[in-house]
């Protein structure tokens, strides 16, 4: 699966994006947002305050409570500023 | 169906030449209303604007809004541009054009897409100021309100 940062998500993890390979166990987006968070600081920084991280699973807007099943990319990023 | 029009661009945008090709040559559209997103200064403490996308999503989300509209009110065309990288002040960030019969669609359908770019569009604003700090704008509670409404007004 892949992972893609925008905005200051990106800054703070450090990477625009990355391939990772979760455990079975991680179902939903909240399940990948913990995950996330147990490998290493830079991750907790970024995604530590979890109502503040908006979430796109194949390029659709999706909440915390969706599955990630069968999702080739997912991205996080801060609320948006366009416009 | 209405003729949607969508561009994410670096270079600039020019109002005039996109009302120009949504009425050459029509005779059916009776209102035509734009908005204009400029950059502010701030006061002359800001530099520039750099804006970050989601390539791919950004252009697909947008449409997605353009269809809603097209789909809500009685439209012929709807155009929206939007830039991306580094945008100056009194530069265009943003270019909405709607057209219909008559004016209360184009109107209404205008300020919904703004409501909704604003709160649905992956796109970040990155200030510059002319003091050399950087610093990720914030998301406003009142851009959530003003999507909120159209909630409830159906």
């Amino acid at each position: 699966m892949k992972l893609v940062y925008f905005a200051w998500v990106r800054e703070r993890i450090g990477m625009a994006e990355e391939t990772v390979d979760p455990p079975r166990s991680v179902e939903t987006v909240a399940d990948l947002l913990g995950w996330l968070r147990t490998r290493g600081d830079s991750y907790d920084i970024a995604l530590g305050e979890s109502g503040a991280i908006r979430v796109a699973l194949d390029h659709d807007h999706a909440d915390h409570d969706a599955s990630i099943a069968g999702i080739r990319e997912v991205a996080l990023f801060p609320p948006m500023t366009g416009g | 169906m209405a003729h949607v029009r969508v561009a994410i661009v670096s270079e600039p945008l020019d109002i005039t030449a996109e009302i120009e090709r949504v009425s050459a040559g029509r005779g059916d559209i009776g209102a035509i209303v734009t908005f204009t997103g400029l950059c502010r200064d701030e006061d002359g403490r800001l530099e520039a604007l750099e804006l970050e996308h989601y390539p791919g999503m950004a252009e697909n989300e947008v449409k997605r809004i353009a269809e809603q509209a097209a789909g809500r009110w009685e439209i012929s065309d709807v155009s929206i541009l939007h830039r991306h990288g580094k945008v100056r002040p009194g530069e265009i960030i943003v270019l909405v054009v709607t057209a219909s019969k008559h004016r209360h669609a184009a109107f209404e359908s205008a300020e919904f897409i703004m409501d909704f770019l604003k709160t649905h569009a992956p796109f970040w604003k990155k200030e510059h100021t002319a003091a050399g700090a950087v610093a990720w704008v914030a998301a406003k509670q009142a851009d959530d309100e003003a999507e909120e409404r159209w909630n409830n007004s159906d």
